[in-house]
């Protein structure tokens, strides 16, 4: 008994000094009050998940914060206790990675509105007792940044080295540059745009109406019913449908093809159908319907562009890194080069790499080598002029 | 001898661009030139460069770089927003020469333009004696592989200025690695050009 755990000590050991992974990892908690939103609600208690990984130098000057997207959640790197998958940006942060973790102090939470620890519709209203449903305020993104800004100073971090993250992530991270520019050195958007367009909402619509179609949603009401919404899952096929693109789904898809039956069952014949089926299912286990509600909304009204981009008043000082795919069409590369226009048009210093990329939208986890070299180099350089001159 | 013309080429250009100065580079390649003034002449320096290999090269050496073809939207700069615009060995790559060189005055308030001289007495041998399309060390692509699709002299260029009205305020001519002073348009392989508005 004694020599197996030794043995899994090892193997965890192994894993960390290996595969230049941050190893087990935990999700904090931080806690605070009053939170006043921008249509005027308040929040009258406000809970945020998040991890850390790395440390924060005495300068605090080291500091990234990691924005998710829709469906993320704060766990980006590393292992919780137990599991075997990773945080979902893995191949991106850890010990020599692109977010390099000896040199960076990372940051992650999980967004306002959400349901991986974050205060949001199902969590419970501390007037009435019981889950918000519904009666959740409206939010939009800068909400969201305006959590993530508490975060970092109870974190003691006066300013970011950099803000980065990939498509509602990427919106985050522009939102960020918007509101609080002074509080970042640098901003890393990828597969992201700076207003949402018709074809996008289109898509969180049909989303949204598979949920709110099923009689199971209950106009939200449906906690502590044990009741499942077929609608959700409906709405992440979808999803992960506009997530690829027509040649990864065919290359991923192409193994096998059914003989028609001499009566048609509506089973899943196809391999595309299995998987978008069994990501539909899994995907219920993990995501609340309400918050898939809320967060598509704050998705759909971002838009960076008004008033105006970047506030005129304020001195800003802060360079970006704007990445896109080239066979993203739920993000197209041109909506990447309109956000380039807008910081050349403020005389912003900004580097841009439309990635060659069969993935789709999905690319943005996926096309990790790439990705590294840009972000690595690009945070490499930053590091020795913020954090390196003054140690 | 190409690369020794260019580094001749790249040193000259360093010592027209001002210290300090806000310099755009169009088609900066894999970053070398804009490193250069990075490093000698402390310039506030972005290019743009259409292949994503060159991109990955300019971050490596920490430098802005925006993926984007210079023929494409040079519109969303704002008026004489910098010192410098730069085309070096670019020029001959470019679709609609009258538009990019229209904006890079409007942009820049001096237009550095370096390119190779298609005049130059061996590419006229070459044509003459073997009927070919000329391979040379200074362009050494065949003609269905070549990147130019435009084939300019000095003359072709100074004439080019005089008919749009533009102020030819220094000119620079490079031949094996030296410069060369007499009868450019036959012997310099390279020319380096600046322009500015007629005000």
């Amino acid at each position: 008994m004694h020599s197996s755990a030794q043995d899994s000590n090892y193997l965890k050991w192994s894993i960390v000094l290996f595969t230049k992974t941050v190893g087990i990892v935990q999700t904090k908690y931080f806690n605070f009050k009053n939170l006043v939103l921008s249509n005027g609600k308040i929040l009258a208690q406000v809970s945020v998940a998040y991890e850390t990984y790395g440390t924060l130098n005495k300068y605090k000057n080291n500091a990234i914060l990691i924005t998710h997207a829709f469906t993320g959640d704060a766990h980006c790197a590393g292992y919780h206790e137990g599991d075997e998958k990773p945080g979902w940006w893995e191949t991106m942060i850890g010990p020599g990675k692109a977010f390099d973790t000896n040199k960076y102090f990372i940051i992650c939470s999980n967004v306002l509105g959400g349901c991986a620890g974050t205060t949001g519709p199902s969590s419970k209203n501390p007037q009435t007792g019981t889950e918000y449903a519904t009666d959740f305020p409206a939010i939009v993104i800068s909400d969201m940044i305006k959590v993530q800004k508490k975060l970092i100073e109870f974190l003691g971090i006066k300013k970011l080295l950099c803000v980065a993250g990939g498509s509602m992530g990427g919106m985050q991270v522009l939102q960020w540059a918007m509101d609080y520019p002074e509080m970042m050195y640098s901003a890393i958007p990828i597969a992201a745009t700076s207003k949402s367009t018709p074809q996008q909402i289109a898509f969180n619509e049909v989303g949204r109406q598979a949920i709110m179609g099923d009689s199971n949603w209950q106009k939200g009401h449906y906690y502590n019913k044990d009741v499942k919404n077929n609608g959700l899952s409906v709405a992440r096929m979808l999803g992960h449908i506009t997530y690829m693109s027509d040649i990864s789904m065919k290359s991923k898809f192409s193994k096998g093809e059914p003989e028609p039956n001499e009566k048609f069952d509506f089973n899943a014949d196809f391999e595309v159908e299995k998987y978008l089926r069994h990501r539909g299912t899994t995907f219920l286990d993990r995501f609340d319907a309400n918050s898939y509600l809320y967060l598509s909304k704050a998705i759909d009204y971002f838009n960076v562009q008004k008033p105006n981009f970047l506030p005129e008043d304020k001195n800003i000082d802060i360079k970006f890194l704007v990445i896109s795919f080239e066979s993203d069409w739920l993000y197209p590369a041109y909506q990447s080069e309109e956000i380039v226009k807008l910081l050349k048009a403020k005389s912003q210093k900004v580097t841009y790499c439309n990635i060659h990329s069969t993935y789709g939208h999905d690319a943005f986890l996926l096309e990790a080598k790439d990705e590294t070299r840009l972000v690595g180099n690009f945070l490499n350089k930053l590091y020795s002029e913020v954090c390196s001159s003054e140690e | 001898m190409k690369n020794k013309n260019i580094l001749l080429s790249h040193l000259k250009i360093s010592s027209i661009v001002k210290e300090k100065s806000k310099v755009l580079d169009l088609g900066c390649g894999n970053g070398d030139l804009m490193l250069l003034l990075e490093q000698n002449k402390k310039v506030n320096i972005q290019g743009v460069e259409i292949s994503e290999k060159a991109i990955y090269e300019c971050v490596e050496k920490g430098l802005c770089v925006i993926h984007s073809d210079i023929d494409g939207d040079l519109n969303s700069y704002l008026d004489n927003s910098f010192d410098f615009v730069i085309l070096s060995h670019s020029l001959q790559q470019v679709k609609r020469i009258d538009e990019v060189l229209k904006q890079c005055l409007r942009i820049g308030k001096k237009v550095i333009i370096a390119f190779p001289n298609f005049a130059h007495i061996s590419l006229r041998l070459s044509l003459f004696f073997r009927g070919r399309a000329p391979v040379t060390k200074c362009l050494p692509s065949r003609w269905n592989n070549t990147p130019n699709i435009r084939f300019l002299s000095i003359k072709d260029f100074e004439l080019f200025c005089k008919e749009k009205e533009y102020k030819i305020v220094e000119k620079y001519f490079i031949t094996n690695s030296r410069f060369c002073y007499a009868f450019p348009n036959l012997f310099a392989q390279q020319a380096i050009f600046v322009i500015e508005k007629k005000h």
